[in-house]
């Protein structure tokens, strides 16, 4: 997101304390001076960042409470992380298959893969972490690797996840 | 209270004994196995039979069987605890049919009976005026039933998770702290007396499906059946896939999960934070019930075993005593 405020001592760290407040995670800050007449000189800072599920809302409202202007919010992006870990003949069956077939939806994304593979007639394990950019991204993604773990024979362990 | 006993396995034996030791207000005036049975309308005794059990391997008066006992001996309530048979759910669902149309309450172990025709049997108590209870079904010692029936009563169900089968979580366990492969930790659960020769109704996840079955009886509607339960197993389960889950602080438990708003029905390995309370140790059972006013319950203890299964027999027994005292009919 892009932030206007005044270059003034502690202004920036005003605004970057409501994104801790909120459990995010500041992953870039690149910030420059703007000459603006009158209102004197402003600070224009961009934040790429990390926020849980469903908190974004409350970013918005806690950064405009330090009278921090709010220019404008990019796309919001794979904001949602799952790990699971998946059993099988994993080599044979066309690792990189089963890895696109998350990858080519768009809407979700295997960023990480642990693999394990004992001998070469044993099944492997695998961790596997999904980023995805809702909660319902997160299930259809799921729903493929179940799918998928379906046709390959695999054992896919999910997390338990209770009412909220 | 008069009670007559069906099956003389470790349950059996396990709620003679306490029945004994304990002075609980309780007589046995019946008991049979498969192969004999007695009955005393002034009591048994108990010693005397589990002494009989020992030398001949029989309880009682060959000429004698079950459906005698369900039929013609005196009691208050019938105790059917039964080798359970998940298929047709015989014979323990004869001699409880033919108990409660015989308007004597039940109490069972018996998970057959009960996952098979749960409405059919609640329907049959009904029209008698008098109780069934299952404490002893799911989660060994754990009142579990008591709670959803009368501590929760009033509460939303959402969902139920929980660790119902303590062989699988014995091996999950032993993997994860010793290191040990699923065949090894397999064969340490045989060794133990925890898991059969023939294991698969434990780690197939077939024994907890059926616990699932009667919990979703309990609290969801009353037409569950075992087919509509998604189900997996822990025999897949490799040591490596434990280790990657514990570098992420996490573990692997076989869950049994029923949750109504999402329509879901299924019993397979799951992915839990080690912090998270349903990862117990050992053959430990573990029950969460989430609730809409009492928020969520978690309930822990001793899955199996003849004393902690005698426990939840007794709790209903009594529960019937205190709550239904004097509306079964009085034995002839």
């Amino acid at each position: 997101m892009k932030l206007e405020m005044k270059d003034a001592p502690g202004q920036l760290v005003a605004a970057l304390r409501p994104i801790s407040e909120v459990g995010g995670n500041i992953i870039a800050v690149i910030h420059q001076r703007d000459r603006k007449g009158e209102r004197g000189e402003m600070l224009s800072v961009q934040i790429v960042l990390e926020l849980p599920d469903q908190r974004l809302s409350d970013l918005i409202r806690l950064i405009r409470e330090q009278g921090v202007n709010i220019q404008r919010i990019g796309h919001e992006r794979l904001l949602y992380e799952k790990t699971v870990i998946v059993i099988g003949h994993l080599i044979h069956t066309d690792l990189g298959d089963t890895v696109d077939r998350i990858d080519c939806t768009g809407f979700a994304e295997v960023t990480g893969l642990n693999i394990s593979m004992p001998a070469i007639t044993q099944v492997s394990s695998a961790r596997l972490v999904i980023k995805a950019v809702n909660k319902e991204d997160m299930e259809q993604a799921m729903e493929i690797l179940r799918r998928v773990s379906r046709e390959k024979d695999f054992l896919l362990v999910e997390p338990l996840e209770e009412v909220e | 209270m008069r009670v007559a006993i069906l099956g003389m396995g470790s349950v059996g034996k396990g709620l003679l004994q306490v029945i004994n030791q304990k002075d609980l207000g309780i007589t046995v005036t019946a008991v049979a196995d498969s192969k004999s049975a007695l009955m005393d309308r002034d009591g048994i005794s108990i010693e005397e039979v589990l002494e009989a059990k020992k030398i001949h391997g029989y309880c009682g008066d060959t000429s004698l069987s079950s459906v005698d006992v369900v039929t013609k001996a005196a009691y208050d309530v019938l105790v059917e605890v039964t080798p359970t048979n998940a298929t047709t759910g015989e014979p323990a669902l004869t001699h409880i049919l033919q108990a409660l149309t015989r308007g004597r309450h039940v109490v069972t172990s018996n998970k057959g009976p009960i996952a098979r025709e749960f409405e059919r049997l609640h329907r049959c108590a009904a029209k008698n005026g008098v109780m069934l209870r299952y404490e002893a079904t799911v989660g060994g010692a754990i009142p579990v039933i008591h709670v959803l029936q009368q501590g929760l009563a009033g509460n939303r169900v959402r969902a139920i998770y929980g660790v119902l089968n303590g062989t699988c979580n014995f091996i999950l366990s032993r993997m994860a702290a010793e290191g040990l492969s699923y065949e090894q930790a397999l064969l340490e659960a045989r060794e133990m007396g925890y898991a059969e020769a023939d294991p698969t109704y434990d780690v197939k996840g077939i024994d907890p499906a059926i616990k699932l079955v009667i919990l979703a009886n309990t609290f969801w509607k009353k037409t569950v059946q075992l087919e509509d339960v998604d189900i997996t197993g822990i025999d897949m389960i490799t040591n490596d896939a434990i280790r990657l889950a514990e570098e992420e602080d996490c573990t692997i438990r076989l869950i049994a999960e029923a949750n109504p708003e999402r329509g879901i029905l299924r019993v397979a390995p799951r992915l839990l934070p080690l912090s998270h309370p349903l990862v117990v140790e050992g053959t430990l059972n573990a029950i969460t019930i989430e609730t809409d006013l009492a928020g969520e319950i978690t309930l822990i203890g001793k899955g199996a075993g003849s004393v902690e299964t005698a426990s939840a027999i007794i709790g209903d027994i009594l529960f019937i005593r205190d709550f239904h005292a004097g509306s079964h009919k009085k034995a002839p």
